[in-house]
């Protein structure tokens, strides 16, 4: 108890203040003046009195001292001491503390806002109650083929009913979907992105509506009232944020909907929807097929991922049986399918695949990291070389070793700290920098910023760099060997090995680790150009602007009328200013989001075994002109015309590798028919084959695609009329392609056919191109950044060092200069201890390189992680860069005049 | 360890003890006392004394105010506080004790251990 009182005084005051030495000096001065008078009462000389006081008195100074020891905390004390010494000499010596400042702000900061990426997308729970809870639901279907590895069979409507009503193991389960909703009857028509949710979902994630109610039960039912709730930031940005929107009436889809609620700020989901629109399923028109939506369920507490997996292993047990195939499909495709349960934590979900580019980052700026650490070791072993003299003088005066040592990592430690809070600073601004421009492929982008366990970690790295590079110095210098420091001063003859080891072995790591570095970039910068190399099936995608938008059947309903509408449009946009040429279809290229897996195509001499079901392949829906506009060449036959298409002749075109694979050559499959999903569906004569287009991104396999003519008599999708694209997607070649004039004027031409309908997902199919790679540039740009670093600093080191040899053998150069050693010999010598630095670096670097290169050999494309080239080109690199950090400062050793070396010391 | 010399222990106990039984005092005052009451058989640094007081106020025991001294100079009086007497009762008490076990000690016999 006495000793924490004691303890919390002194805290209080930690510092002795000069006013508490103010006081004890006063109180010493008086007591000495009584014990003064008093003696001069006794008797004594004037002079003699205050002499025998102060003998009486003891040492003032070991008072003072004791004093002080007592009232605050002693370490604190000369911790604040040795900081304050240590801003002094930094102040003293601005370039050293820059440098070193800026090579601890940049590595720090860019490893700390690389793990705040990392932190909000991987580490951080979602943003709902007990996520941990949440999972997505989907399946595995072993029995399809053409389904993309890693695909799944998502949910039908038919599952929602099973599985909402016969689980065992969810809380909540419900199923939705993403899509636009065209908003009419504003002055602005647009497509907000719409949630499309059943009964369940937002019950499932648990997040409470900022104004208004949930969906009920009632707003699921076909035929009730339709309804609609507005996520926060659309609810902001379009309505401005107005309270008494709930109730309001909204024209949604060319149907009205009452507005009733406004999801809070913090309600987070896939692609930030504007709309969340209820989803009605009429269970008389429900099928087995349909797989369209996705399944999210909440489980029930202390029920595991097994557990949930085997209990909608059994419900597709029960599925199977209840329902009836789609009019026109065969049951046993659902049967031959062999679905099985896939059920995801949904925050895996969410995240998808960017781990590994994340973590290779990650790896990549924590290797940079240790680079820039390393090279502040040099620069401090520098400096803590020239002090030799200083540390040995002081350490015969008796400074004992911990006081140095302490001295010296403090020095270390507030470096590391200021140039943490630089980077700290740096990561916000680029964290805040990614987040506004950042793609939208990156999930949970939004979600991105700095938490605590940012700042801990930021606090974290910069002790460790601040430990990192300052125990090196002293453990070479802060031991007590005053005798040879001091007996060595002013006589250093020639270059003494054991001083340097230290630093040669710092840059040997420099080096070997900058090798690493250079040798992933290498990588990525080969993987960039392999995937630029390859011919995506369209040419000049920066001269195509894309354009979505819609027919509605209020009105067209009529299959001719809709496609004499979208042809209308077409004419229109082919007259504007500066078009070369137009395209019509269901979607554009790489807008796989739109066309899904596809579906079982199957033709008619190619027979399917029993018990299996015929392989998905990737359907478009397209007028004449889309493959000229595109740039896509007509491998053999020809294109559509508008005859096919008003006279409904049942014609189809095939990609050249789906002619390839069941007719060996694309000419043999002219003549030849096909048709979509079974026997519902016509026949259809192949009348061309196409060269393949890469729709999945250049780094995936090109799909094998069938295109169908835009306006068909019968499809098996459609009722009897016959079937038009009435949403579809315009795409117009021109040399305006990327400019706000061209998309303005398409727009006006749009909403003067279809009468002022969205128009949406504007954009070009150069951005759509880019996006199909951001992941490999954006892993490029990074490593490539921490490979620049990392050879800027390595070539530092190294150029550190020579020119410090050069500096340290000024004498000996003079005495072989005088001796008329040859210049270019001595030249020489120091070039080849440069590059004898680098050939080992780059020796281990390239042992290092093979190990961990292939941590990223899954996000290399047409390159092995063992590539020749880059192994070959990068270590060249590298040591012509060391042979030319060596040669700089080696030169000046050759301006050096015999007669100052050798007055020099 | 000379004989003359204090341990701060019990220099602390002898500061308590003076404030009990002469009120407030500044430290002249305090190591004048000190050196009176024990004949002089205790000549300490005077200096040493401050530290103890600085102890002692950290811990409650003493509390401090400035004021005038005699001579009308300005100096820091020392005065025990409640938590001081107890300390310094508890601190009798178990001094007592301590010296009684000790007298004991030194009473025993040689026979009294058969």
């Amino acid at each position: 108890m006495k000793t924490l009182r004691r303890l919390f005084r002194r805290l209080t005051s930690w510092t002795t203040t000069a006013r508490d030495e103010e006081f004890l000096q006063a109180e010493i001065d008086d007591h000495i003046a009584m014990q003064t008078a008093e003696n001069v009462r006794a008797g004594l000389s004037a002079v003699e009195a205050r002499r025998q006081a102060l003998l009486k008195f003891g040492s003032v100074q070991a008072i003072k001292d004791s004093y002080r020891d007592q009232r605050g905390l002693p370490l604190m004390e000369t911790l604040a001491h040795d900081v304050r010494h240590a801003m002094r000499r930094l102040r003293k010596n601005p370039s050293f503390a820059a440098a070193v400042l800026l090579t601890l702000a940049l590595s720090i900061g860019a490893n700390t806002a690389i793990f705040g990426v990392i932190d909000s997308i991987l580490i951080r729970p979602l943003a709902y109650p007990h996520a941990e809870e949440l999972v997505s639901v989907s399946h595995t279907a072993p029995g399809l083929r053409g389904l993309g590895a890693g695909a799944g069979i998502t949910v039908s409507a038919s599952m929602y009913f099973t599985y909402r009503d016969e689980n065992r193991t969810f809380e909540q389960f419900g199923v939705w979907n993403l899509g636009g909703a065209s908003l009419t009857g504003v002055a602005e028509p647009e497509m907000p992105r719409a949630l499309n949710v059943t009964y369940g979902v937002l019950d499932a994630m648990g997040v409470k509506p900022l104004l208004g109610r949930w969906f009920s039960r009632a707003d699921d039912t076909p035929g009730s009232a339709e309804t609609v709730m507005l996520t926060y930031g659309y609810w902001q940005r379009r309505f401005a944020g107005d309270t008494s929107i709930v109730g309001r009436t909204l024209t949604i889809n060319s149907t009205p909907h009452s507005v009733i609620g406004v999801m809070p700020e913090g309600f987070r989901f896939q692609r930030d929807p504007e709309l969340i629109l209820p989803q009605r399923f009429n269970r008389n028109e429900t099928f087995l097929g349909g797989f369209d939506f996705q399944g999210i369920a909440r489980l029930k507490p202390g029920v595991t991922m097994a557990q949930a997996n085997a209990d909608v292993a059994r419900m597709i047990g029960i599925w199977l049986n209840a329902w009836a195939p789609n009019p026109g499909l065969d049951g046993a495709i659902f049967q031959n399918a062999h679905l099985g349960p896939r059920l995801q934590a949904l925050k895996q979900n969410v995240v998808g695949n960017v781990g590994t580019a994340l973590w290779v980052v990650m790896g990549t700026l924590g290797l940079v990291f240790l680079i820039a650490c390393a090279n502040v070791a040099n620069l401090l072993l520098v400096r803590a070389e020239a002090r030799r003299q200083e540390l040995a003088v002081r350490a015969a005066l008796g400074a004992g070793w911990g006081r140095i040592a302490r001295e010296m990592l403090v020095e270390s430690v507030t470096l590391s700290v200021v140039g943490g809070a630089i980077g700290l600073g740096l990561a916000y601004a680029a964290l805040r920098m990614l987040v506004a421009n950042g793609p939208d492929t990156l999930p949970r982008l939004n979600e991105i910023g700095i938490d605590p366990l940012v700042l801990a970690f930021a606090a974290g790295v910069s002790l460790l760099s601040g430990a990192l590079f300052g125990v090196l110095p002293v453990v070479r210098y802060a031991r007590p060997r005053a005798a040879s420091a001091l007996q060595r001063v002013g006589r250093t003859f020639s270059d003494d090995r054991a001083r340097h080891r230290a630093r040669n072995t710092l840059v040997v790591v420099q080096v070997a680790l900058a090798l690493v570095l250079l040798i992933g970039s290498g990588l990525m910068i080969r993987t960039f150009q392999q995937l630029r190399s390859v011919q995506p099936g369209f040419t000049h995608p920066e001269e195509i602007l894309i354009l979505h938008s819609m027919v509605p059947d209020a009105i067209a309903k009529e299959p001719e009328r809709v496609m004499r509408m979208q042809h209308e449009i077409m004419d229109k946009l082919a007259t504007l200013p500066g078009v070369a040429s137009v395209a019509f279809g269901s979607a554009a290229p790489l807008e796989s989001f739109l066309t899904g897996f596809g579906n079982p195509v199957d033709a008619e001499d190619k027979r399917i075994p029993e018990g299996q079901v015929a392989a998905a392949r990737r359907i478009r829906r397209i007028a004449p002109g889309f493959f000229t506009t595109m740039g896509t060449r007509v491998v053999a036959g020809r294109d559509l015309a508008w005859t096919d298409l008003y006279e409904k002749r049942r014609v189809a075109i095939v990609s050249e590798n789906l002619a390839r694979e069941w007719w060996g050559d694309p000419r043999a499959a002219l003549g030849k028919r096909i048709r979509e999903g079974g026997a519902l569906d016509p026949w259809r004569e192949i009348v061309g084959v196409v060269e393949n287009v890469y729709d999945d991104g250049v780094q995936a396999k090109p799909p094998e695609s069938v295109y169908w003519p835009a306006l068909m008599d019968r499809y098996i999708w459609a009722g009897d009329n016959g079937f038009a694209v009435a949403s579809g997607m315009f795409a117009i070649r021109s040399n305006r392609a990327a400019t706000e004039g061209l998309s303005a004027e398409a727009r006006q031409v749009i909403w003067s056919v279809n009468g002022r309908q969205p128009v949406f997902l504007v954009t070009t199919l150069k951005t759509l191109y880019d996006q199909s790679m951001a992941r490999t540039s954006f892993t490029l740009v990074m490593l490539a950044i921490g490979g620049g670093m990392a050879l800027v600093l390595g070539i530092v080191g190294i150029y550190g060092v020579i020119a410090y040899v050069v500096s340290q053998r000024t004498r000996e150069i003079g005495i072989r200069t005088a001796l008329g050693g040859p210049p270019v010999e001595i030249l020489g010598t120091f070039v080849r201890h440069g590059l004898r630095l680098a050939g080992v670096g780059a020796a281990v670097g390239l042992v290092a390189a093979a190990a961990l290169t292939r941590l990223m050999s899954s996000l290399l494309f047409g390159v092995s992680a063992l590539d020749p080239v880059t192994y070959a080109a990068m270590p060249a690199l590298l040591v012509a860069a060391a042979a030319l950090a060596s040669y700089l400062p080696a030169r000046r050793a050759m301006a050096v005049d015999p007669v100052q070396a050798l007055r020099a010391e | 360890m000379k004989d003359t010399d204090v341990r701060q222990g019990t220099l602390a106990l002898m500061v308590l003890k003076t404030l009990d039984v002469l009120g407030p005092l500044h430290g002249y005052g305090l190591a004048r006392r000190i050196e009176q009451i024990s004949g002089d058989l205790l000549t300490v640094n005077q200096g040493t004394l401050y530290p103890v007081l600085l102890k002692l106020e950290q811990e409650g025991s003493i509390a401090s105010e400035w004021g005038a001294s005699e001579n009308n100079r300005k100096a820091r009086f020392y005065r025990l506080t409640r938590q001081g007497r107890k300390q310094l009762q508890a601190e009798a008490r178990s001094w007592e004790q301590t010296t009684a076990i000790i007298d004991r000690f030194f009473a025993v016999k040689v026979e009294d251990l058969k």
